[in-house]
């Protein structure tokens, strides 16, 4: 395919790539450690010292915000695994057998979707204890309906393909089909998906841990980085912005990548 | 001779509701010997396409055999396997050639990954012989360049060197059977001159008995031994290919042939046969399927369904105006 790259695509591919920099620079530099306090420097304007100034702790907003990517990076990553996977096996169970499994599957699928969102993690991490670990587990189930859906779409729209029941008539297995004559097939909804869900799932984790059910301090969190910045929010503006900028960047960035993939991969222009 | 595939009063019914259920094919029995050739003719809808799907289990989720046999080489019962067994038999020893190439291979996958698999599905081989064998099988059903294509993808590829590939697929695993179902509808006439050129050249080499469904009368009259012409489910008239073209007995046969264009009729309107193929519900009357269409019906036609009357050895026709001439053909099929 050698359409041209759109520029959603191209400016998406631009902010993830910028947001993966500052992450993976985050894992072996920051300019100061993340939770050292220093409560002579509290509630810095931004300056050269403290790029994106300094919190009510003294702490650099900058390293803390760097080390909140890591967070949010494996947040969206695994619960986005989490969504795929388990949306696969249902997506994929329901439409391939169809009949009363795909009724009694895409019901539950709907019932969850039937809840509100927030509503459900906030059910989840509090039946246990707060933590990362909770906070990646609710968002991941929460996003296993939206793969379970156009998994199942992608399968029941191949499944009657002519190609898939010629490879039938050739003698290849269920696992054959599903694997190597559907799936190709669905990689691009699929990576849609994928994106999505990974910028609903930051953006997500950042609600839960503003409401501070999600990632626990010491942890560095964008979303607790906006709570704690709340109450400083006349004295200290810049504290407030810089981690709701970042939110913002990485959930267009996402977003964005979303959008691009799709028309890249789409056969109707 | 044995036959290879051996069809016994097949019928297969479309679950319509959970209590209603009408015949898609009904009483049909068709045998197919060892390097035969045998062709299926008739009108959209009469039941060629499911009775091909349903001698390798594939006929649509709603359609079930209810009645009948299928036997592939007198041993295995087609028609009592589990979706499981039946697998085996699938690709490796009866093969199917879809209609349209251009949907029939997957665009997503490569050409070589969907030669290669039926190798190391079926013969277990192992991905650098998989890749030999399909190379010398692209050779011998003539495609040129043969290791650059494995690298290719279907979709940029035109129909003829697709409906080859396909063919090549279908008999990597030398089959004994080779259903094709409409093989060169969806090409042009010179492609489809080479497409069966290349089918007679593997029944000749490999000893491989053809089925071919076709609404080309031209083309079975090229290429097959015998005719199975089939109208709403049942197959009204059989016979070695001499004997349908030159002596059709049923009515629907002497119809199909006379809307033959040709250059001798250049000046007169194409002859057709009026009325459509009866809906499934509606076969369920007494009489012969085809009477309501029928010239030459009679008050009889109506009121009781005309069994296989034996015309000339090997030829019966489902018609009463043979009941005169031959009794009951309860031995055609030899």
């Amino acid at each position: 395919m050698n359409k041209k790259a759109s520029f959603s695509l191209l400016l998406g591919i631009a902010f993830v790539a910028l947001l993966l920099a500052v992450m993976l620079t985050s894992l072996f530099y920051t300019p100061y450690d993340a939770n050292e306090m220093n409560i002579a420097e509290r509630l810095q304007a931004p300056s050269a010292k403290h790029w994106l100034g300094t919190d009510n702790f003294g702490r650099d907003v900058l390293s803390r915000i760097m080390v909140g990517a890591q967070t949010a990076f494996l947040v969206g990553l695994l619960s986005a695994v989490i969504g795929l996977v388990f949306g696969f096996i249902i997506g994929t169970a329901a439409g391939y057998t169809g009949k009363w499994l795909d009724e009694l599957l895409m019901r539950g699928i709907d019932g969850l979707l039937a809840f509100p969102g927030i509503l459900l993690a906030l059910l989840l991490v509090s039946i246990f204890k707060p933590s990362m670990s909770q906070t990646i587990l609710a968002i991941g189930v929460l996003s296993i309906p939206s793969f379970a859906r156009v998994v199942r779409s992608g399968v029941l729209q191949q499944k009657e393909a002519e190609y898939v029941k010629a490879a039938k008539g050739l003698g290849a297995g269920h696992l054959h089909l599903i694997f190597k004559q559907i799936l190709p097939n669905m990689i691009s909804p699929i990576l849609t998906t994928a994106a999505l869900s990974f910028s609903a799932a930051i953006l997500i984790e950042a609600a839960l841990s503003y409401l501070g059910l999600g990632v626990q301090p010491p942890d560095p969190s964008w979303g607790r980085m906006l709570n704690e910045a709340q109450s400083f929010i006349r004295k200290a503006p810049w504290f407030t912005l810089a981690p709701g900028l970042f939110i913002m960047v990485t959930v267009l960035g996402f977003n964005l990548l979303s959008d691009g993939i799709r028309d890249l991969r789409d056969t109707r222009q | 001779m044995n036959p290879l595939l051996d069809i016994r009063e097949l019928r297969l019914e479309l679950q319509r509701t959970r209590k209603e259920s009408v015949a898609v094919l009904d009483g049909l029995s068709l045998s197919v010997g060892k390097g035969e050739t045998v062709g299926i003719v008739g009108e959209s809808g009469c039941g060629k396409s499911v009775l091909s799907l349903s001698i390798l289990g594939l006929q649509p989720n709603a359609m079930r055999i209810t009645g009948g046999e299928i036997w592939y080489k007198e041993e295995y019962p087609l028609h009592d396997l589990k979706p499981r067994d039946i697998r085996r038999y699938r690709g490796s020893e009866i093969a199917m050639v879809f209609q349209d190439p251009m949907s029939s291979l997957n665009n997503g996958l490569t050409v070589g990954a969907q030669v290669t698999e039926m190798f190391r599905l079926h013969a277990g081989c192992s991905r650098a012989e998989a890749k030999e064998r399909a190379i010398a099988l692209f050779r011998k059903v003539g495609l040129a360049r043969p290791e650059a294509l494995l690298k290719e993808y279907p979709y940029q590829l035109s129909g003829g060197m697709r409906q080859r590939i396909m063919i090549a697929i279908a008999i990597s695993c030398n089959p004994g059977l080779l259903i094709a179902d409409e093989p060169t509808t969806a090409l042009d006439v010179t492609i489809q001159a080479q497409i069966l050129d290349l089918m007679r050249q593997i029944r000749d080499e490999n000893d491989t008995a053809i089925m071919l469904i076709s609404h080309d009368l031209g083309v079975i009259a090229d290429m097959c031994d015998r005719i199975a012409v089939m109208y709403a489910g049942q197959i009204i008239e059989e016979g070695p290919v001499d004997a349908i073209f030159e002596e059709p007995r049923h009515p629907y046969t002497i119809g199909l042939l006379q809307s033959i264009p040709a250059p001798s009729k250049k000046q007169e309107k194409l002859f057709s046969i009026p009325g459509t193929v009866p809906g499934l519900a509606e076969r369920q009357s007494l009489g012969c399927r085809f009477a309501p269409r029928c010239g030459m019906a009679v008050k009889h036609c109506y009121t009781e369904a005309p069994p296989l009357f034996g015309a000339s050895p090997g030829h019966a026709a489902r018609c009463w105006l043979l009941a005169e001439r031959g009794g009951q053909a309860d031995a055609i099929v030899s």
